[in-house]
């Protein structure tokens, strides 16, 4: 077992193990977007950035990679994380301005504004569809392509895959594409619905659906 | 050829070879590196071959080609021997003269020697010219003397003599104690201590270990790698067969990219003949140890410079790099422990084996030692590959070596490492470059690329400039750097068009420093040191731009207007027949006027204008 320090905690997790799987362990709360518990972490949100003081230096490393080291110092909620995570929210909700996913982490973080010029992406590259097919479902159908701006999850060619067994594993794993948030009316605006709803939504309303698709009862009648 | 299986094999054939070639013969050295070839090195080449043919001189006179001489400037570069008389900008053309005044009767041809702008003196020998005289070439030394598609004339100057007593009488642990006693650090712009990673490496779990040579440059305006592969490709395979000796491992590869053909047929022909004379192979100097080296071509994409994608290419995956919070030295090729060095690094190993640790450090600051290499370019009269010690003051690479400011004009900035490095300033020039120093001011040493800018440029275009580079190359995977590095363009898009608020400049610094800490790669890490450098000592020309719509360097074409000034203007009409929206009218020999409606701001006409009336503001 290797100990170490977690947010003023002294705590222990086993060799081989991330900063990530120690800190979820011990209900310490790390947003993530590209990671899985079943999946090979992949580090490319960088939302799950943490700081490590490792005696000689200070430095952020991805918690979903980080290998837990003896003595080791993490902070996972210092100014300097919590200011780059909200940047990177920011641009992704700026990509993907309709996504539940990222519009529920922005209210959980307190984004207050969107200060780019808004897109409508339905995917923010995270990756988790194609580790999904390939380690999990064993199919290896979709990949990524391109480079940069260019990159994007297609299959071979852009051609009907012959591996793919429209098992739905991607779609299931998606964090974006399957959930729409319904408190955005135009691009760019912050819903916080239910940062607002919770509890109070339950008192109000009689149900928290948020996380369903087809909720948005307080939009609804407030329409109304 | 017998292979060569001792260290006095090697001796004897080194000094039959110093027998058999007359230091007195006269040798014509024509550079065929790919700076001289672009301007007809090969035609002057023919050409010398023809002539000599012709006047019947084949047996008194030798005729090489050589690899990069580095005063890319002045190519095709001719140097004649044993006077080392030196030949600048030579066109076949010239060839006859040179061989029938220089090579029959010992004259100098006048009009092709180098002049010394300073002193408007001419200047017979290469090693005089101030461009050489205030280089210190370890690494670069015999580039130009030696014909790199010859093994017999590397050996001739020494070459292998490392690897003969390295193996032979050197313990793996010795190899490595030198290499790191003589503080070398990785020069393709880590700096990582190299004696350290090899050890780590030496010391990593597994039986199988790869070396790997990392000549993939990248940046635009570099090219001291492709230099010195296509100029002495065995000096890097002698580094890499130490190192691999010293570290345990048995294959190397050689990332290159397939952008440099002539390194890549340089370095295939220097491979070929290392096997021939058991340089590589299964027991080198009978020793038991066996190493081989495989050239990886790479597909041209910026980031497979990184060592993590590099890898990823040479396995056959995209080239991505990935965390390396286990290194590339415990698990890097195919999961096996792997040292990287850059190949300016593996050349560098030789000289330390044959002159010690000592020598190599007793040039170079505290903690950077040896020599640097620098791809000179931009607005300065002297470009070309400059090698000089560490700690050496921008100053003076600039000055004395580049010989100022192209034109007189006022420099502006000077900008380090390639597209991820940053701007320094004039107030800076005394800063003496080394690792540490170039970091501080927020710039790097990188690939050794140094571009020289003038009063003429905008900052703020050359951030954009930089930026649009790494958003094209940029990998994509992680989100800072492929949303961030696309935001802070077309932030800094809009304040080049006029579009600019004042919230902007706030913006870009706060994306540029979350990129710099939250990226996954070097790429990401580094590829906002050009805003942040220019937001550094150059805000005033962001300001410019967005509160007063204003282009200081009169480069930004939506803020600038040309005119023409009343004083100076002839009425010549050069600028009007060139102008190819016909927006300058006037009648010959009266003032000319620009119609502002009409002009695309393309600078034609002040490029055009004899008496320099067409001014920008």
């Amino acid at each position: 077992m290797i100990n170490f320090n977690i947010d003023g905690v002294e705590v222990r997790a086993e060799e081989g193990s991330t900063i990530l799987e120690a800190a979820r362990f011990y209900g310490l709360n790390i947003p993530t977007l590209c990671y899985h518990d079943e999946l090979t972490p992949y580090g490319a949100c960088r939302l799950c950035m943490v700081e490590v003081d490792d005696g000689r230096r200070t430095r952020l490393v991805a918690s979903c990679l980080y290998p837990v080291k003896e003595g080791i110092k993490v902070r996972t909620q210092t100014e300097r994380v919590i200011k780059g995570r909200k940047l990177i929210l920011e641009l992704l909700l700026a990509r993907c301005p309709n996504s539940k996913t990222l519009q529920d982490l922005a209210s959980r973080m307190r984004l207050e504004q969107i200060r780019f010029n808004m897109e409508n992406e339905d995917c923010i590259l995270c990756g988790l569809c194609v580790r999904m097919c390939a380690e999990q479902m064993g199919g290896g159908a979709i990949g990524f392509v391109g480079r940069g701006q260019n990159r994007e999850v297609v299959t071979p060619f852009r051609m009907v895959s012959e591996i793919c067994r429209n098992c739905g594993a991607c779609m299931y794993i998606c964090p974006i594409v399957d959930l729409q948030c319904r408190g955005v009316k135009s691009p760019g605006e912050l819903c916080n619905s239910c940062l607002i709803m919770t509890p109070q939504c339950l008192e109000k309303y009689g149900q928290v659906m948020c996380t369903l698709k087809s909720c948005g009862v307080c939009v609804g009648k407030e329409e109304k | 050829m017998k292979t060569i299986t001792t260290r006095q094999e090697l001796e004897a054939l080194r000094n039959s070879l110093l027998q058999q070639r007359d230091p007195n013969k006269p040798c014509v050295r024509v550079c065929v590196g790919t700076g001289c070839r672009a301007r007809g090195g090969l035609d002057v080449l023919e050409s010398f071959k023809d002539e000599i043919k012709k006047q019947g001189l084949e047996v008194r006179v030798d005729i090489r080609q050589t690899g990069c001489h580095g005063f890319c400037e002045r190519g095709p570069v001719v140097v004649i021997g044993p006077k080392e008389i030196f030949y600048q900008t030579v066109k076949p053309r010239d060839v006859t003269e040179i061989v029938s005044k220089t090579l029959l009767n010992g004259e100098v041809v006048d009009r092709l020697l180098y002049v010394d702008p300073a002193t408007d003196q001419k200047i017979l020998c290469e090693h005089e010219v101030p461009f050489y005289k205030r280089q210190t070439r370890r690494i670069l030394a015999n580039n130009g003397r030696i014909d790199p598609a010859n093994i017999l004339d590397y050996i001739s100057v020494g070459g292998y003599q490392a690897l003969a007593k390295a193996i032979t009488t050197m313990s793996c642990e010795e190899i490595i104690d030198t290499v790191e006693k003589s503080g070398i650090r990785g020069l393709g712009g880590g700096g990582f201590p190299t004696g350290r990673k090899w050890r780590l490496c030496r010391e990593a779990h597994g039986d199988i270990k790869f070396v790997i040579g990392n000549g993939d440059e990248g940046d635009p305006g570099a090219f001291s790698d492709r230099s010195l592969m296509e100029g002495n490709p065995h000096s890097i395979l002698e580094g890499m067969i130490i190192g691999a000796y010293a570290i345990g491992a048995n294959q190397g590869y050689l990332y290159v990219r397939a952008e440099y053909p002539l390194a890549l047929k340089h370095l295939q022909i220097a491979i070929d003949q290392a096997r021939e004379y058991g340089f590589l192979g299964n027991s080198i100097f009978s020793s038991g140890f066996g190493f081989d080296i495989k050239i990886n071509r790479g597909g041209g994409a910026f980031v497979c410079g990184e060592s993590s994608a590099l890898v990823a290419s040479i396995e056959g995956r995209m080239g991505e790099p990935r965390a390396k919070y286990i290194h590339t030295v415990e698990r890097g090729l195919w999961n096996k422990p792997t040292n990287l060095n850059n190949v300016k690094t593996w050349a560098s190993v030789p000289l330390i084996i044959n002159n010690g640790a000592e020598w190599y450090a007793k040039i170079g600051t505290k903690k950077s030692k040896g020599t640097a290499i620098f791809s000179l370019v931009g607005k300065v009269n002297n470009t070309g590959l400059v090698e000089v010690s560490m700690g050496t003051p921008l100053k003076r690479i600039i000055y004395d070596i580049g010989g100022g400011i192209l034109g007189g004009r006022k420099f502006k900035a000077v900008q380090t490492g390639g597209p991820s490095g940053g701007c320094v300033p004039e107030e800076l020039l005394d800063l003496p470059v080394d690792f540490e120093r170039l970091t501080e001011v927020g710039s790097m040493m990188g690939s050794g690329g140094m571009i020289v800018m003038d009063q003429d440029t905008c900052m703020v275009d050359v951030a954009r400039y930089f930026l649009d580079f790494l958003q094209y190359e940029s990998c994509g995977k992680c989100v800072p750097c492929r949303e961030g590095i696309k935001r802070m363009l077309e932030i800094i898009t809009d304040i080049t068009a006029g579009r600019g608020k004042e919230e902007d400049l706030e913006l870009l610094q706060e994306l540029a420093e979350m990129v710099k800490d939250f990226s996954l790669c070097a790429l990401g890490k580094t590829a906002p040191n050009a805003v942040l450098s220019t937001l550094r000592y150059f805000r005033d020309e962001y300001e410019a731009h967005v509160r007063d719509k204003k282009c200081p360097g009169g480069i930004c074409k939506d803020l600038i207007q040309y005119f023409i000034l009343e004083d100076k203007c002839t009425g010549c009409g050069a600028c009007l027949k060139l102008c190819p929206q016909k927006a300058i009218q006037g009648e010959t020999k009266k003032l000319h006027t620009i119609d502002l409606a009409k002009c695309i701001r393309c600078g034609i006409c002040r490029d055009a204008c004899p008496f320099e009336a067409v001014m920008v503001r």
